[in-house]
């Protein structure tokens, strides 16, 4: 009864986004006020509709409902409550669903918030999301049903299907199949949802860009009135990417966080498209500049956004994150070309209308800072693109499989990477307008020669890899410039008003929200950079089997193979756990158990690495193998990562630096409430 | 019936002999080759059947035969090079960690630098262009103050001002 409810709403809510559609359309052109309100009123019922059929599916999930495919696949009895929760958006058929929810919701907070503001623009707005919220909710319906039921055939022969065939009996199972393995993990529950936010995020700047485009209005309104969301979706995508590394490095067994999977880099692919929407998007807000690129860049994201969730959905490549294949890949692949020429098309038309006035003046702008930063971040993502899509190139016209592994990515992006790093150090100082090399050098030079210290102290603490030097001279420069820039401005703060420096320091963070988010955003990503540095460039590893008692060295650490304990677990888990002993200059410094999970359900191990995590490195264990019979002898796996929590505590600050910038200003409020 | 009776008898001799063999070449290489050698090359493959998982951290039983393989190779005296060699030819070129230099794989080793190249020519050309439709005036290259800490505070004053004005 649930399960036909859930599959009703879902008939229903894919029903009235066509209508929005319609509504919508017909209204603007025949200018009807009525079939605006109708398309108004369709577009915000899908998201309660939607939330209805999503509650039905948690319903089933959580009750273990086990005929129903998608709770058989997906949960099991031994399984706590917040993973079955989590299994709404752990399979492909929920997790489609729960896109189409979020899709809805925005949607949904748009219309409530902004109709009256926005009224002429907002009719395309429902016209896009609408779209593709149809589009989502076709494959919903009819690709990759989340209601599907077991059945038994009068031969014995068990079939999925929606309603009951005629002499078939439902199936029963006791108990599921349970969630991936893999998946059993928090970053993972919360990785998914961060990402769709991010996704989904996306598509709202791009409905106002759209919208923007047919309507004419190619003015700055639809940036400024998506600035926030845009921001907002950032941050959700570079959450998940974070929550995804962290997942990685904690169950994967890698020794690392990131291995350029096709999966991790279609996710990345729409972060380095947005990120670069995100800096352009200053220019024309403040100088008026780049009004085709953002546009441009809107339209490749939301792109992005789609094919990444081709990429992930479609299997056409298989990684440990395409957990199935389904036929939905050629749907996906014509929808992204048509959403993608239209655009285009729209863009083109507008083209003229779209110039600025405004000229770049110097090579040494803060304007073409911006330009420089916008044509690293793409170059990057067509690197990255190339890297993906070449194995499908390669495969559809000589038949051969290749693989693009991350020596490909590191060494193409890399020193691209750098230059990031560069432009982030010195555009803080460079000036707006006309500026040249001359002057740069000038505002730069002092917390330039601040930030040799590091890559001096690297040298000296014998870092031998010049590259790696350069690396952690670029991360340093952009800590030392940005502290520099914000010293220096709370100080004349602090002197001009007469104000003590913690107060100069509040007003001015406070006060400007934007800039000083942004700059402790590249701060966080300065840090990261390091721990980045670190792992790739001093990561040491060593291997060896152990018996009892016995030890191996790693740069200067002593870890010692204990004991192994093998157990089985009330939650159907065979686990074998080794306990090591780490140790340096005969002192004992912790005592770790990595260990493999072997789940009975799935068939699958899980290898947990025991972890030592200080400021200056990590210890990375791993038990790798074991003897069999009398466990005395253990094969360990030891990874040191140097910095590598540097990587962690500066994607914290980096989140906290968006959540400043994102803060409403107090000073719009008040002044608001005055008018009022 | 002689003849298969010999058949037979060979084949046990042989199976006999390889009980025998396998372990006595296994204790012979085993110790000469550390895991740390093997994963050294281990990470330049792929497995060749889990997509996209480095030979060298992959879990599965078939992977750590592929390792130990990789060991017998090494204690051979067998190069990387020899070793990613016969593993392409055995398994197919997706089991190498980059495509080798041949055929349409060129793509890969050309493109990345000529996106450089084009991002490059790009910006020159912008801001080029964007100077040459300046006001002659305004394009006389002399250099414009540095932002001293007064314009800085300045232009975040400016900066609030058009914040309170937004």
């Amino acid at each position: 009864m649930i399960a036909n409810i859930g599959f009703g709403l879902l008939v229903i809510t894919l029903v009235t986004s066509l209508i929005a559609v319609i509504t919508a359309v017909y209204g603007v052109t025949s200018k009807t006020r009525a079939m605006l309100e109708t398309s108004r009123l369709a577009a915000l019922s899908t998201f309660p509709l939607l939330s209805m059929s999503v509650a039905a599916l948690l319903a089933l999930l959580l009750s273990g409902k086990f005929e129903y495919v998608y709770v058989y696949q997906t949960t099991s009895l031994s399984m706590p409550v917040y993973l079955k929760i989590a299994a709404l958006w752990g399979g492909q058929q929920g997790s489609l669903l729960f896109w189409c929810w979020l899709l809805s919701g925005f949607t949904f907070i748009v219309l409530i918030r902004k109709w009256k503001q926005d009224h002429d623009l907002l009719p395309w707005v429902i016209v896009v999301t609408n779209i593709t919220l149809f589009f989502f909710m076709v494959l919903v319906l009819f690709f990759e049903n989340p209601f599907l039921k077991y059945y038994i055939l009068y031969n014995g022969e068990v079939i999925t299907s929606l309603f009951q065939p005629f002499h078939a009996i439902t199936a029963h199972p006791t108990d599921g199949s349970g969630l991936n393995p893999l998946l059993r993990h928090f970053g993972m529950v919360v990785h998914p949802p961060m990402l769709y936010l991010g996704f989904v995020g996306f598509i709202i700047p791009f409905a106002y860009a759209i919208a923007a485009l047919i309507e004419g209005r190619t003015d700055d309104r639809w940036l400024k009135a998506t600035r926030r969301w845009s921001l907002m979706a950032w941050l959700f995508l570079s959450l998940g990417l974070i929550l995804g590394s962290r997942w990685a490095y904690d169950v994967l067994g890698w020794g690392g966080y990131w291995s350029w999977d096709p999966v991790e880099i279609s996710a990345f692919m729409p972060w380095l498209t947005g990120t670069a929407y995100l800096h352009s998007m200053v220019m024309q807000d403040k100088r008026g500049l780049f009004k085709h690129w953002n546009v441009a860049l809107i339209i490749l994201t939301f792109c992005l956004v789609i094919f990444g969730t081709f990429l992930t959905r479609s299997g056409l490549f298989s990684s440990v994150h395409a957990f199935s294949e389904s036929q939905i890949g050629p749907a996906f692949f014509i929808f992204i070309a048509v959403m993608f020429v239209a655009s285009l098309g729209l863009l083109l038309y507008r083209w003229s209308s779209l110039s600025s006035n405004y000229q770049i003046k110097s090579f040494f702008s803060r304007e073409s800072a911006f330009l420089y930063n916008n044509l690293l971040f793409l170059a990057i993502f067509a690197i990255c693109l190339l890297g993906v899509i070449f194995p499908i190139l390669s495969e559809l016209f000589t038949g051969q499989q290749v693989t693009v592994g991350p020596q490909f990515y590191e060494s193409a992006a890399g020193p691209l990477f750098a230059l990031l790093l560069l432009l982030m150090g010195i555009v803080p100082l460079t000036a707006w307008s006309t500026s040249s090399a001359r002057n740069l050098g000038k505002t730069v030079w002092k917390p330039a020669l601040l930030s040799l210290v590091f890559p001096i102290l690297a040298v000296v603490l014998s870092a031998k890899n010049w590259i790696a030097v350069i690396a952690i001279w670029l991360a340093a420069l952009v800590i030392c410039v940005t502290l520099y820039d914000y010293i220096r401005s709370i100080r004349l703060r602090a002197a001009n008003h007469h104000e003590p420096l913690w107060k100069a320091f509040l007003t001015l963070t406070t006060r400007n929200r934007r800039r000083y988010g942004g700059y402790i955003i590249h701060l966080g990503v300065a840090l990261m950079g390091m721990g980045i540095i670190g792992i790739e460039f001093f990561q040491t590893q060593t291997q060896a089997m152990l018996k009892q008692g016995e030890s191996l060295d790693l740069s200067g650490y002593t870890i010692t193979y204990r004991d192994l304990q093998i157990t089985d677990t009330p939650d159907g888990r065979n686990v074998a756990k080794a306990e090591i002993s780490i140790s340096r200059d005969n002192q004992e410094l912790k005592v770790v158990y990595p260990r493999i999970d072997y789940y009975y359900d799935s068939e699958q191990a899980v290898t947990i690495p025991g972890l030592r995590t200080t400021l200056a490195d990590d210890l990375y264990i791993i038990l790798v193998d074991w003897e069999p019979v009398t466990s005395e002898g253990a094969t360990i796996k030891v990874f040191r990562n140097p910095l590598m929590n540097w990587f962690w505590i500066g994607s914290i600050v980096a989140v906290i630096g968006t959540l400043l910038a994102l803060w409403p200003s107090t000073i719009r409020k008040s002044i608001a409430k005055e008018e009022a | 019936m002689k003849i298969k009776n010999k058949t037979l008898l060979l084949v046990a001799v042989a199976i006999l002999f390889s009980c025998f063999a396998t372990p006595v070449r296994a204790q012979e290489i085993t110790p000469t080759v550390s895991d740390d050698e093997v994963n050294r090359v281990a990470q330049q493959l792929y497995c060749p059947v889990c997509e996209n998982t480095p030979l060298d951290v992959c879990p599965t039983k078939a992977c750590a035969q592929w390792r130990e393989l990789i060991r017998e190779k090494i204690a051979l005296g067998w190069s990387d090079q020899q070793i990613k060699r016969y593993f392409a030819e055995q398994y197919g070129g997706q089991v190498l960690a980059v495509p080798p230099l041949q055929g349409l794989n060129w793509i890969v080793y050309v493109l990345p630098p000529l996106v450089v190249i084009g991002g490059i020519y790009l910006a020159i050309t912008i801001v080029k262009r964007s100077r040459k439709s300046v006001i002659p005036e305004e394009t006389d290259l002399v250099p414009s103050p540095p932002p001293a800490s007064e314009t800085v505070m300045e232009q975040i004053e400016k900066d609030l001002q058009k914040e309170e004005r937004s």
